[in-house]
């Protein structure tokens, strides 16, 4: 099949920024002093007055614009089309959400200017807060954790500070292998063991086997649902029988989140906590690698412990409330992400219930879209029905030595960023897809035919799959030698 | 391919052992099962190593194995030549590229390992 | 689509949800408004802040002017709406950027290696004291007290269930400097790491040096902490340092009412491996191209999972790409002169007032506001639409007469001229 979706076109060399410089440019302008200058040696003490700093850039403005320009044309984005990283939700960035996180007294309130003068910051949040916890079925929200991770650790530390008011922190937490690598990570920083838990046959929680391990050790299980195969946790709301009948708690990785909203309720399923990504479900960019926003949502017996400060209404007014002796504690500087969570109000504005609901709704059709399209093509180790993504297995393409990797790096050539490569780990050579509802039919379909073309190429030609991409200013790219020998930073030749 | 004279553990570890010194480690099967290794992680000479338990680790980009130590006993001597040129445990896994030397705290502990028939047996069946 | 997918309804999809887990109403949730309404009730909400009054507070996060081409930059698509650079064939953008990044906070902070960013300086300080207990095999941390309260805060928490217990040490009452005599008596050989914050929180350029020679004497790392980026334009890199971490926000963000803001962690070469976050290294292409990717990956998370050196994964990429752009506009000489102007404004309201402690501070100092408390010298001033400084006994208990004030190369002179008059 001829590749109809992109063709190729010049894309601008460029150096180094500190290759680019020279003695003198400059980019910037400031005023003049309007007070007297100072002796730095004399305010500072000689001792602590730095020389120039060596390498340093000194470039002109346009020189500085026309690098990081040309720079930015080497990167995939969103904005150029369907970006299918599975249980990253690449969805849209509607820039109204960047308009509005910029307005002045927003953008420039400063976190420890007067309660009385910051009622607009302290409203937005309350608002956010009623919203996700409305959203998840959950009683209390906080907003301070500053990406998926850091929510993570902070709903652990919260199951902690509970259990130990109950009489004992216990030992440790329960992971299914189909989780995030977060999951195992936060649970150890928490001050627990992890014990991994192997998935059914069918690929969704062994219950069985959940039953024979659930003790007084146990703190609680993570569960990610949908999990990570993009298959609900249908048994669900007896695996948080299993855990309360034993003391034990249910945390909910909501990096899924996207599939539920408005569909169906973690608080109504038995989940105790929960983290939301709000670069995931609600649209915030992703901007190369962050900021997200990682709130977390627990029912009423953990509000006690949550994050301080907290909002409270005084009369007419917000106001924070710092004392709260259960209170874990803060997990960072001031109340959050404060840009990141403008930016996911307004997203949920534009939307509303109804809207939310139909994001979901369309999520979902379109990863069974594609479902359907591919099987023919693909291996489906899992049959469970699939709610907003997709996992297929290389396995066909793997016998002719064509392996995951291979088949994302031709797919860039078809004008589409790869979809989520090797993980979960539970399926061996997975292609994880997810497609958002931002993607049109005729997106899809463009991708369909991409994927189903790649597929023959495979059985035509599998030499020609495993030196792609062709089409990119950069080749493969040698990683080996990245790791043996690493060069982290620009040194003068 | 796999030395006679060498004892395997199931990880995939051999050890030769001379006196009371064993050399240790990973066999061909592991370092091409990795793919390009690009860093050994090694003890400090003086730890006391167990059997079973974890004495370093190898990593490919996207993968960290642990060594597992065949026998018990002091570290005396470890590979430094590995910190510069991981790509050696690609190369000559057997020979050039050894891990660690320990002094063996019970010599005859190494009765209980796979010999070079028994591991190739081993392998052949894994795949 | 519902044809090839099987179905009548795309809602048939959801059919096999059980019941019981299925909201059965629609979400409490108004009905969607549009773009226009959408900024008329941020707008509201704005209004309804301190909004465009000349503020005196510091203490963490400072208000600097913002480049036009910051925003420029990260406005455009390719950088503001790609995923973290894993496929690095379509992503030698963020990558090549990045790259820059870590070399620039390198150059500024005398360090070998730089990663990618953190979520900001309150949480790359705990991320840092792990960094020093992995590297020392130790789990005692000592953080001084004129360090950030608010980071001093994170670490404990982050600390307290991971065998990293955290103690303080005090502050020279008149300096303002740590008290290296207490920072000595409370070493030991079961300490890892020393942290102290300089420009610290009063503003004042701490003993570093000092510092690093008390930790190192006893096998523990020194740490050091910066909440000023503007600072490292005229101050000499941090003496002795093993570990340096520090919040951008002065380089890349307006004060965003706390957030987001990035941190960094740099530190010497040899201990890369115990670091955390992401890390870019060149390499070439199969063409043998100049090319960069992520690279010592085996340290994180989606690798080594329970073992690994932290839980972070999505950091601050785009924050951290502001300041990329902050520092290329300003570049060599305008950082000085950005620093120099910071310092003289600073010099200048100080020269108006008492400043409590007498050791050398940079663009912030704490004041005694005799005869008034700070919270009267702030009321007279927001009668002139103008917020005033941070009062310390919010903090520090014993400095309840004192207000933290900050001039940054914003502050007019007119508005300090009216800061003095209310001490007046």
């Amino acid at each position: 099949m001829p590749i109809s979706k992109v063709r190729s076109h010049l894309s601008q060399n460029e150096a180094l920024l500190f290759e680019r410089s020279s003695p003198g440019k400059r980019a910037y302008q400031l005023p003049e002093l309007d007070v007297p200058p100072v002796d730095a040696a004399e305010a500072l003490g000689a001792e602590n007055v730095r020389a120039e700093i060596e390498g340093f850039p000194e470039v002109s403005e346009v020189e500085a614009i026309r690098h990081f320009t040309r720079l930015s044309t080497w990167n995939y984005a969103i904005d150029y089309g369907m970006y299918p990283l599975g249980s990253c939700t690449m969805k849209y960035n509607p820039r109204i959400n960047e308009l509005v996180a910029r307005i002045e007294g927003l953008a420039w309130a400063h976190p420890y200017q007067p309660e009385a003068l910051s009622q607009g910051c302290m409203e937005v949040m309350a608002r956010l807060e009623a919203a996700l916890a409305e959203i998840t079925g959950m009683d209390a929200v906080t907003l301070q954790p500053a990406a998926g991770a850091h929510g993570e650790l902070t709903g652990i530390l919260l199951i902690r500070a509970l259990l130990e008011k109950r009489g004992g922190p216990r030992k440790k937490i329960l992971i299914p292998d189909s989780a995030h690598g977060t999951n195992p990570a936060t649970a150890a920083i928490a001050g627990y063991a992890v014990e991994n838990i192997k998935s059914s046959d069918t690929g969704v929680l062994d219950v069985s086997a959940l039953e024979r391990i659930v003790d007084g050790d146990v703190a609680a299980l993570m569960v990610t649902n949908p999990n990570t195969l993009g298959v609900f946790e249908e048994n669900i709301v007896h695996v948080a029988e299993i855990l309360h009948n034993k003391g034990a708690l249910l945390y909910m990785d909501g990096a899924n989140m996207n599939a539920l909203v408005g569909i169906a309720r973690p608080g109504d399923f038995g989940v105790d906590v929960l983290h939301l990504n709000l670069h995931k479900t609600f649209s915030t960019p992703h901007g190369g690698g962050g900021p997200g926003a990682g709130p977390v949502a627990v029912k009423k017996v953990f509000e006690p412990f949550l994050p301080v400060p907290r909002l409270r209404r005084a009369g007419k007014k917000w106001a924070y409330d710092y004392k709260r002796k259960h209170s874990i504690g803060r997990v960072r500087a001031f109340y959050g992400n404060f840009g990141v969570l403008v930016r996911a109000l307004a997203y949920i504005l534009a939307h509303g219930g109804p809207g939310l609901r139909n994001a979901t709704i369309d999520a979902v059709l379109n990863a069974n879209y594609i479902r359907k399209k591919l099987e023919a093509y693909y291996d489906l180790p899992y049959a469970a029905p699939n709610m907003h993504e997709v996992v297929f297995s290389d396995d066909r393409q793997a016998k002719l030595g064509v392996r995951t990797g291979d088949l994302a790096k031709r797919l860039i050539d078809y004008g589409f960023h790869p979809y989520t490569v090797s993980f979960p780990l539970i399926v061996h050579g997975a292609l994880m897809i997810e497609p958002t509802e931002t993607e049109s039919k005729v997106e899809l379909d463009q991708f369909i035919d991409a994927m189903i073309s790649i597929a023959k190429e495979v059985e035509t030609d599998p030499q020609f799959v495993k030196n792609a991409p062709y089409g990119t200013r950069t080749s493969r790219v040698d990683e080996v030698t990245a790791a043996r020998k690493p060069v982290l930073r620009w040194k003068p030749a | 391919m796999y030395p006679e004279n060498f004892r395997y553990t199931k990880e995939h570890e051999w050890i030769l052992v001379e006196g009371d010194t064993g050399t240790i480690g990973i066999t061909d099967h592991a370092q091409q099962e990795l793919g390009d290794i690009v860093y050994v992680d090694l003890p400090k000479v003086g730890t006391r190593v167990e059997h079973g338990k974890s004495l370093g680790s190898v990593e490919s980009v996207k993968a960290v194995s642990d060594v597992y130590s065949p026998v018990t006993g002091e570290v005396t001597e470890i590979n430094q030549t590995l910190a510069d040129a991981p790509e050696k445990l690609n190369e000559d896994p057997h020979g050039a590229a050894w891990l660690v030397k320990i002094r063996l705290a019970t010599p005859g502990e190494v009765e209980n390992l796979l010999n070079a028939a028994d591991y190739q047996k081993y392998i052949g069946a894994e795949k | 689509m519902l044809d090839a997918c099987g179905v009548q309804s795309a809602e048939e999809l959801f059919s096999h949800l059980p019941e019981a887990v299925r909201l059965n109403r629609p979400l409490n949730l108004a009905p969607g408004i549009s773009e226009y309404e959408i900024v008329d009730y941020f707008r509201a909400r704005a209004a309804e802040n301190a909004n465009g009054y000349p503020s005196f507070l510091g203490a963490g996060v400072y208000r600097h002017f913002r480049p036009v081409l910051v925003d420029t930059v990260v406005s455009r698509g390719e950088f503001l709406t790609s995923y973290t650079p894993y496929q690095a064939e379509i992503s030698q953008g963020t990558l090549t950027t990045i790259f820059e990044f870590q070399t620039m906070i390198c150059q500024l902070t005398g360090m070998d290696v730089a990663n990618a960013s953190m979520y900001d300086g309150s949480t790359a300080t705990p991320e840092a004291a792990m960094m020093a207990v992995r590297a020392t095999g130790k789990g005692r941390v000592l953080v001084a007290r004129s360090v950030h309260p608010e980071y001093r805060e994170v670490l404990r928490v982050y600390g307290q269930h991971q065998g990293m217990p955290v103690e303080e040490f005090g502050y020279v009452p008149e300096a303002g400097t740590i008290d290296l005599e207490d920072l000595d008596r409370k070493m030991d050989s079961l300490t890892a790491a020393v942290i102290v914050q300089s420009p610290n929180f009063f503003g004042i350029v701490d003993q570093v040096r000092a510092a690093g020679e008390i930790a190192h004497r006893h096998g523990a790392l020194l740490i050091v902490i910066f909440t000023e980026a503007v600072s490292l334009g005229i101050l000499d890199p941090p003496a002795g340092a093993d570990i340096v971490a520090g919040e951008l926000q002065s380089f890349a963000t307006s004060p965003s009412y706390g957030g987001p803001y990035a941190g960094i962690i740099a530190t010497r070469e040899k201990f890369i491996r115990q670091m955390p976050g992401r890390l870019v290294g060149q390499t070439t292409d199969s063409h043998g191209n100049p090319a960069f990717c992520l690279t010592l990956s085996t340290r994180e998370q989606h690798i080594r999972r329970e073992k690994a050196t932290s839980n972070i994964c999505t950091n601050q990429a785009l924050i951290a790409l502001m300041a990329t752009v902050f520092m290329t506009v300003y570049g060599k000489r305008g950082l000085r002169e950005l620093a120099e102007q910071n310092l003289a404004k600073a010099h200048y309201l100080a020269g108006k007032l008492q400043p409590r402690f007498c050791g050398k501070f940079f663009n912030e100092f704490a004041v005694r506001t005799a005869g008034k408390s700070p919270d009267e010298i702030n009321k007279v001033l927001l009668k002139k639409k103008i917020v005033g400084g941070l009062p310390l006994g919010r903090f520090y208990p014993e400095l309840a007469d004192s207000l933290l004030l900050c001039a940054t190369e914003m502050s007019q002179r007119a508005d300090m001229d009216a800061v003095a008059e209310a001490f007046a």
